[in-house]
């Protein structure tokens, strides 16, 4: 018997590695192929003069990221990137958590209401921001027209959504926050009905209202599956160049322009491959920092 | 201190269905440890729920101290309740999980560590006021919601199976733990179990419940020796009672009153021929399990529990019986009590 054992346990390992292998190798191959090497090159042109249309290469050290630091529209993209990434996230955990409240009863036709809350996430990033470009017009947006029919603004003045500053920022804060809400609701979901449903009943005998049992006891539990959340959005925001790219284009006056954006601009349409790069790269060793410490904080929670 | 009624409550969970409690009345006394006793669905919880305010009733009303509390939230009904996983808060030290109801009930702020010290004396954690849930033992978070429960000094304690967490070992510690604690502190107390060696232990007095519906209502020492109906009759004692069906007529008596004939010393018995099929020894005492033998009982089965000095044999036919006095009888159609009557034993 254990002789019978010993056989078939070394034949599966005999055959399990070459199976292994063949398993993750698609894996391997999309990360390093896909994610991995243009990495590595943009590296390589952020300490380069790499420009599109020239076969002239040269080392020049951190020259790049020197002329980066000097110019007020990646300085503007800087502090854009990190207010959207702030304020989205604030709303969209506030809006969530609210939502994933509201959705953890069961009430008639809550799968429907679920399904609902979903689609923004599922929709392409770029065709539901072409629908709020839309919505968001100067002429035709649907929520002007509103406006005016409630008597709300002007008809001869009427708020240019994505032509000011401040509305424009505000716009595309909105936008990120369509997108990310249904996601995070979907994790919050998860969190809260992870908490074992005797602990807010304990709760409510010991004399917590619901402001109580919120803050002290539901929250404070959901804290690493709120970290995994905050993580997420904050570096989905962050990275992302689709909503700003369609809705201003960082316009205008730089005022919606972010890193992602300014990277693909300069280093894309404007030929400077090596500036973009550098833009794209200064980026990462905070996101790893940040990534860390939201990790950290999961981990804490979750041990204790 | 308060005493809790309940009058007619009734909870059904869908419309149409039977419901997982039916009218139950009850009265219970000041100070009494009374225990809600039956198999799993029995409902008890439910009832116990309904007591506390998490569960709302379909009708009838619940009762403390005299006023009608229905529509009351848990926090206005002056209740505690420790739970069967102790529901501790996992995020917070044990000082701040104690502590936790006196915040909510906005205690005033200069009582707090007075109070929280006094309950952890009462039960013995004052050295662990610092640790997280998790680096405590069952029998330490026991007390730990025990001491949760005390601190804001309630009118009733609602325990609900708080023992069947622990091993066997600390069960039987952390039940006379209990005891004691309830013996000093005097709070009514209604206590939920589907352990019946438990509800014999604490009860001041059990209720037996079956699918929603109070069986009995008394005394450890009535349901054991009186019980009104064949559901409490087995549901009671381990081994459970023997049942024999006479025609219309069903005989109980319990396997420690079933004895070889010359060991029962009163006069007025009922003989039977048992043949033994099957014997346990247990240490202090024997378990013979066998058929009756002959008269209008042949070959119904029989639990025997003995206490040592004889040796039994199976296959082997003994002449055994049943004091008169300790038989009880039953409706076979109702399964209820009936008064006793002479039976035709051959």
């Amino acid at each position: 018997m254990a002789v019978g054992t010993a056989k078939i346990k070394s034949a599966g390992a005999a055959q399990s590695p070459m199976l292994g292998i063949a398993m993750f190798s698609p894996a391997v191959l999309y990360i390093v192929l896909l994610i991995g090497a243009p990495f590595c090159m943009a590296i390589f042109y952020a300490f380069s003069d790499a420009r599109i249309g020239s076969n002239q290469l040269h080392f020049v050290g951190l020259e790049n990221f020197r002329s980066i630091l000097q110019s007020p529209s990646f300085r503007q993209a800087i502090k854009n990137s990190v207010i959207f990434t702030i304020c989205a996230q604030i709303i969209v955990l506030v809006c969530s958590n609210i939502l994933s409240i509201a959705l953890e009863k069961p009430f008639r036709g809550r799968g429907f209401v679920r399904f609902l809350i979903l689609l923004p996430w599922v929709a392409p990033v770029s065709l539901g921001t072409i629908g709020w470009k839309w919505i968001l017009d100067s002429i035709y947006s649907v929520i002007t027209w509103l406006l005016i029919w409630l008597g709300f603004v002007n008809r001869f003045t009427p708020p240019m959504w994505l032509g000011e500053e401040k509305l424009a920022m505000a716009s595309v804060i909105l936008v990120h926050c369509w997108r990310l809400i249904p996601f995070s609701t979907v994790i919050l979901l998860a969190g809260r009905t992870a908490i074992p449903k005797e602990i807010p009943e304990a709760a409510s005998i010991d004399g917590a209202g619901f402001w109580r049992t919120l803050f002290q006891i539901n929250l404070p539990m959901m804290v690493p599956i709120l970290s995994v959340a905050v993580l997420f959005g904050t570096i989905f925001t962050f990275t992302d160049m689709t909503v700003v790219y369609i809705l201003t284009n960082g316009g205008p006056y730089d005022s919606t322009q972010t890193l992602p954006n300014l990277a693909f601009s300069q280093g894309i349409q404007g030929s400077d491959l090596a500036a973009g790069a550098a833009i794209s790269v200064f980026l990462v060793p905070v996101l790893i920092l940040i990534a860390y410490g939201m990790l950290r904080v999961a981990h804490r929670a979750e041990v204790n | 201190m308060a005493v809790v009624e309940t009058r007619k409550l009734t909870k059904v969970f869908k419309q149409g269905e039977l419901g997982a409690v039916n009218e139950v009345d009850l009265i219970i006394r000041e100070g009494e440890f009374l225990v809600f006793l039956g198999p799993s669905g029995s409902g008890k919880t439910t009832l116990l729920r309904m007591i506390s305010g998490l569960e709302h009733p379909t009708s009838g009303e619940i009762l403390i101290g005299g006023k009608v509390v229905n529509d009351l939230t848990p926090r206005e009904r002056r209740i505690a309740m420790v739970f069967q996983s102790y529901a501790l808060y996992p995020h917070l030290s044990v000082y701040n999980n104690i502590v936790f109801p006196l915040k909510a009930q906005k205690v005033p702020k200069n009582l707090h560590k007075e109070k929280v010290e006094w309950a952890a004396s009462l039960l013995g954690i004052s050295g662990l006021l610092q640790r997280k849930p998790r680096e405590l033992s069952g029998g330490e978070r026991q007390r730990v919601a025990l001491a949760r429960a005390i601190v804001r000094e309630p009118a009733v304690f609602l325990l609900d199976e708080p023992l069947s967490n622990l091993d066997a070992k600390l069960r039987l510690s952390a039940r006379e733990e209990l005891e004691r604690f309830h013996r000093r502190v005097g709070t009514t107390t209604i206590y939920v179990t589907h352990d019946q060696v438990e509800a014999m232990a604490m009860g001041d007095r059990i209720m037996v419940l079956n699918k929603g519906v109070v069986r009995q209502l008394g005394t450890p020492k009535e349901v054991y020796d009186d019980p009104a109906d064949t559901f409490v009759a087995t549901f009671l004692g381990s081994p459970p009672m023997n049942l024999i069906e006479y025609g219309d007529i069903t005989i109980g008596f319990r396997p420690e009153h079933f004895r070889l004939a010359e060991d029962v010393k009163e006069t007025d018995k009922v003989p039977f021929k048992f043949r033994v099929e099957n014997v346990e020894y247990l240490g202090a005492e024997f378990i013979l399990s066998g058929l009756l033998v002959g008269g209008k009982a042949d070959g119904k089965k029989v639990i025997a529990r003995l206490l040592l000095g004889h040796s039994y044999e199976v296959g082997v036919t003994y002449d055994f019986a049943v004091p008169q006095q300790q038989l009880k009888y039953f409706d076979t159609a109702t399964q209820k009590k009936v008064p006793a009557r002479a039976i035709a034993w051959q």
